[in-house]
């Protein structure tokens, strides 16, 4: 199989970069939303984003990726007793997808063979403890929407169907990719997204000459390529480590704390996820800037991503939120 | 469209007097060659002709692509596509037997029917597409209207786009290529350093956005090279991959060149002797002149007209039913296959009470004895997206304080279709003609933006807006959607389906009109925003078997209450 392109080398496109590596650092920050035209390199981030992520430790054979063997869901006959390394899940989740992929459902081949009642698990199951990216998720089927929010709430997937009552933990980064022009989002999927980023086409020629010549060099030379950003990308790996690390010990003054949540009532954010989620994509970001504490600066640089999205929607508004956000940010941090 | 068409055989006449054998076919022919010279690279084509000779000449071209080669309906399922288990054949051997995808099995797939490709189909299809085995896609696109073709999220990842619906069976050309030596030769292809920057230059100006359409240009180029038996891309390379993969992608036209400025190159074609010392930086211009000679006519107009098909969640509208999705309803005894789900808990309940006489009549058999009758097939009920379509008068009868007032309740009402996740479309009609102002669209930002640049004055052509109206809700209905007609006017029709200025044939296009919008089965409100309750609206209301809201002072607030209250019935 042939690797994705790497991270490090996608031209430009910085604020998404950025919150990619934000929630990789702190994945209760709750997933990246991406909205922007077709061909900007979406899909392309998010694949070479799970080759960056460090590996995971999990059972072998546990549909669920379970961290230990006594996590294991007892539904699951297939677990072994040991451990082993596996690279941090990124499941993806076609458009039109039907229910039972999504949740698990009876185990069809089983019940009709040896007539046994056993679970299937689905996308869920797989995306537990990694990442799930849904490409063109304004498309996305309602019914579909209805059971990701629910999940993506709880952390745990119920599955009551065909006689079946199961649970399993099914806690995963939500990952998103759409371009506004063919469709809009429910608010309330909008919010269950941590950090939003719009992407657009690179205007400047210069760096859309080196997307070119990149891409081209990864599929004509591949070898030579993945050599040249193999030490970039560990590079980024081995930062994003240390931040995890280091965001224990990062200290947040009670004066940010004031920051952040007069910036959303400023922007009458509804609930308090803004604030959380702001606090915590801005302790990830000062990690990642190796600061020691975290300050006005860096809840500066990452409000727009974090708040953009989840503004009290006036429908008919045409202003982009981004800029909403970025004029009370002026207002409030000054 | 006729003058298009007059224009488009004009040029492609002329074209063969300087350069016979540079007609769309040719194009075609050639774009078909270096698809088969790379067909993982460039991704695929899109060729749009009606079912026809041309096109089945053309599909002799295919026999170039690599094998193992399947066909694909827009309509083929999960199981069709990534292969499932065959549930016959599984009850019948007793153990479990697995179909291949198409996608697994298949190094090249012709897409038929392209143009009703779903936007899921077109979601699976770009995910492989997009994937480490991606398959080469050839979609044939067979629609008849501008505005049915295959959606652009697919578009956007096949290099090419070929249309041969103006070509006849003259331009038919034979035409050979050494495709297995270009493909050997393909590796070892020089690329001068500045290629890619001339391309990238020219799809800005063009206003293509994106890092699909430059790479594809650059790949074009490459394999042109190789069938020309190049060792490195030369200038003409470039300049005729340019054209092939950019033209139809154009968002906007680039300036026209000034008259002293060089005569335009030959566009492309085989036989183009002159060679550009490699490597040496390409004019802008050249390149530009070639893709410019190829932009369709009429693609610019599309592109302002509404740039992609709207969304289709299911929204609330009339129930349809299926196997898909929605609620569930009983399940029914069926085949399996195709889009129907098996209801296993279902079939085995029918099958239990026969076990022990199954179990006796075959002793041999372990396991569960299921007869394929034993099936039954899941069955929901969905609603279908509701489409709202405002006609809204903007003649100067229609004083301009009541059309604003008119926008304001407008705005009042798509505020409520956003919150019951409606479609919504708008047309205008004044002065003479009728105009979609809007196609269906969930963009509410969209919508206000045009209407609040809608302009007043004139006559009141309302037999138009109906006509305009029936066309809009005929295509809703096709595509599944139903529609609604909320018709804004002060009733004082003035101009007739002709044109001319004529009160009485006016009323009674108009009536004529409705009686057919009533004929197609739309839901209509008629609300009256003239100063006094016009008696003529009324009867209009009747005809198209809708409700009639007089709003002697339209109050916008009150209008759209109206509406919304109807709607909700």
């Amino acid at each position: 199989m042939t690797q994705p392109f790497p991270f490090s080398a996608i031209v430009g496109q910085d604020e998404m970069k950025r919150a990619m590596v934000l929630t990789a650092i702190d994945p209760s920050i709750g997933g990246v939303l991406v909205f922007g035209d077709r061909g900007t390199g979406k899909s392309t981030a998010v694949r070479a984003l799970a080759a960056l992520l460090p590996p995971i430790i999990a059972v072998k054979g546990c549909p669920v990726n379970s961290e230990a063997v006594a996590l294991v869901p007892d539904w699951a006959d297939s677990a072994g007793k040991s451990t082993h390394q596996i690279p941090t899940p990124v499941v993806d989740l076609p458009l039109g997808v039907s229910e039972d992929r999504v949740t698990g459902a009876l185990d069809i081949e089983r019940a009709l063979t040896r007539g046994e009642k056993a679970f299937q698990p689905g996308l869920l199951a797989r995306a537990n403890r990694g990442y799930l990216y849904i490409d063109e998720v304004n498309l996305l089927e309602d019914h579909i929407v209805d059971l990701l929010l629910d999940v993506a709430q709880s952390g745990e997937n119920v599955v009551e169907r065909e006689g079946m009552s199961i649970r399993h933990p099914a806690r995963f980064v939500l990952v998103g990719s759409g371009n506004p022009e063919e469709g809009e989002l429910r608010p309330q999927l909008l919010d269950r997204f941590g950090l939003s980023v719009d992407v657009t086409s690179p205007t400047d020629i210069e760096e859309r000459v080196e997307v070119i010549r990149r891409r081209d060099a990864y599929e004509n030379d591949n070898a030579a390529f993945m050599l040249r950003w193999q030490a970039e990308d560990a590079a980024i790996r081995d930062r994003i480590l240390t931040a995890r690390k280091a965001l224990r010990d990062l200290k947040t003054p009670e004066s940010t704390l004031r920051d952040v949540a007069e910036l959303c009532v400023a922007l009458g954010s509804d609930g308090l996820r803004g604030e959380l989620t702001l606090l915590k994509a801005a302790r990830a970001y000062a990690a990642w800037r190796d600061d020691t504490a975290l300050t006005r600066g860096h809840v500066r640089d990452v409000a727009a991503m974090a708040l953009r999205h989840r503004l009290r929607r006036d429908p008919l508004d045409e202003a982009g939120s981004g800029v909403r956000v970025g004029r009370v940010v002026e207002d409030v941090l000054g | 469209m006729r003058r298009a068409a007059a224009c488009g055989l004009d040029a492609s006449w002329k074209m063969s007097l300087d350069k016979p054998a540079d007609t769309a076919w040719h194009r075609g022919a050639l774009a078909a060659a270096l698809l088969a010279v790379d067909p993982r690279g460039l991704g695929g084509l899109t060729l749009r002709a009606r079912a026809s000779p041309v096109r089945d000449a053309f599909c002799k071209a295919f026999a170039h692509f690599p094998h193992p080669m399947n066909r694909l309906h827009p309509s083929a399922s999960d199981e069709t596509l990534f292969g499932a288990m065959d549930l016959s054949a599984t009850l019948a051997a007793g153990e479990i037997v697995k179909t291949a995808g198409l996608l697994d099995r298949s190094q090249t797939l012709i897409l038929t029917m392209a143009e009703r490709t779903s936007p899921q189909l077109a979601a699976r299809l770009a995910l492989a597409l997009d994937g480490p085995d991606a398959p080469c896609l050839i979609a044939l696109d067979e629609g008849a209207e501008p505005d049915e073709s295959l959606l652009d999220s697919l578009k956007d990842r096949l290099a090419f786009s070929i249309d041969l619906t103006d070509s006849s069976r003259s331009s038919i050309v034979a035409c050979e290529w050494d495709i297995e030596g270009a493909r050997a030769r393909l590796e070892s292809v020089d690329t001068p350093q500045t290629t890619p920057a001339s391309i990238v230059e020219v799809c800005t100006t063009l206003g293509i956005s994106g890092a699909r359409a430059p790479l594809f240009a650059l790949r074009a180029a490459r394999a042109l090279a190789a069938l020309e038996e190049h060792t490195s891309v030369l200038d003409s390379d470039v300049e005729t991959a340019c054209a092939l993969t950019l033209a139809h992608r154009a968002t906007r036209l680039p300036e026209p060149l000034s008259e002293d400025a060089a005569p335009p190159p030959e566009p492309s074609g085989s036989d183009n002797n002159e060679t550009h010392a490699a490597g040496m930086e390409l004019p802008q211009e050249l390149l530009l002149e070639a893709v410019r000679a190829l932009i369709p006519d009429g693609l610019l107009d599309r592109i302002a007209a509404g740039k992609s098909r709207a969304a289709r969640g299911s929204g609330t509208g009339a129930r349809k039913r299926g196997s898909l999705r929605g609620r569930p309803l009983p399940s029914r005894p069926g085949k399996p296959g195709g889009n129907a789900r098996v209801d296993i808990v279902a079939t085995l309940r029918t099958a239990a009470p026969w076990q022990t006489i199954r179990a006796a009549a075959r002793p041999d058999h372990h396991g569960l004895h299921l007869r394929p009758d034993d099936i039954r097939i899941k069955h929901y009920e969905d609603r279908a997206d509701r489409l709202l379509i405002f006609a809204v008068d903007a003649s100067g009868s229609s004083a301009l304080a009541r059309l604003a007032e008119a926008k304001g309740a407008v705005e009042l009402m798509l505020a409520q279709a956003y919150a019951r996740r409606d479609h919504v479309a708008l047309i205008a009609f004044r002065g003479t003609t009728a105009e979609i102002l809007l196609p269906p669209t969930r963009s509410l930002v969209q919508t206000k933006r045009r209407l609040s640049a809608l302009p007043g004055g004139g006559g009141t052509p309302l037999a138009a807006g109906l006509k305009a109206t029936l066309s809009l809700a005929d295509q809703a209905l096709r595509k599944g959607m139903t529609p609604t007609l909320a018709l804004l006017t002060d009733g004082r029709a003035n101009i007739a389906l002709d044109g001319t200025a004529n009160r009485g044939e006016a009323a009674a296009d108009a009536l004529q009109m409705a009686a057919a919008l009533r004929g197609a089965g739309l839901d209509s409100i008629v609300i009256d925003t003239g100063r006094r309750p016009e008696r003529s609206l009324e009867l209009l209301a009747g005809a198209l078997g809708g409700a009639y809201i007089p709003m002697p002072r339209a109050d916008a607030a009150r209008m759209a209450d109206a509406v919304t209250a109807r709607l909700e019935t």
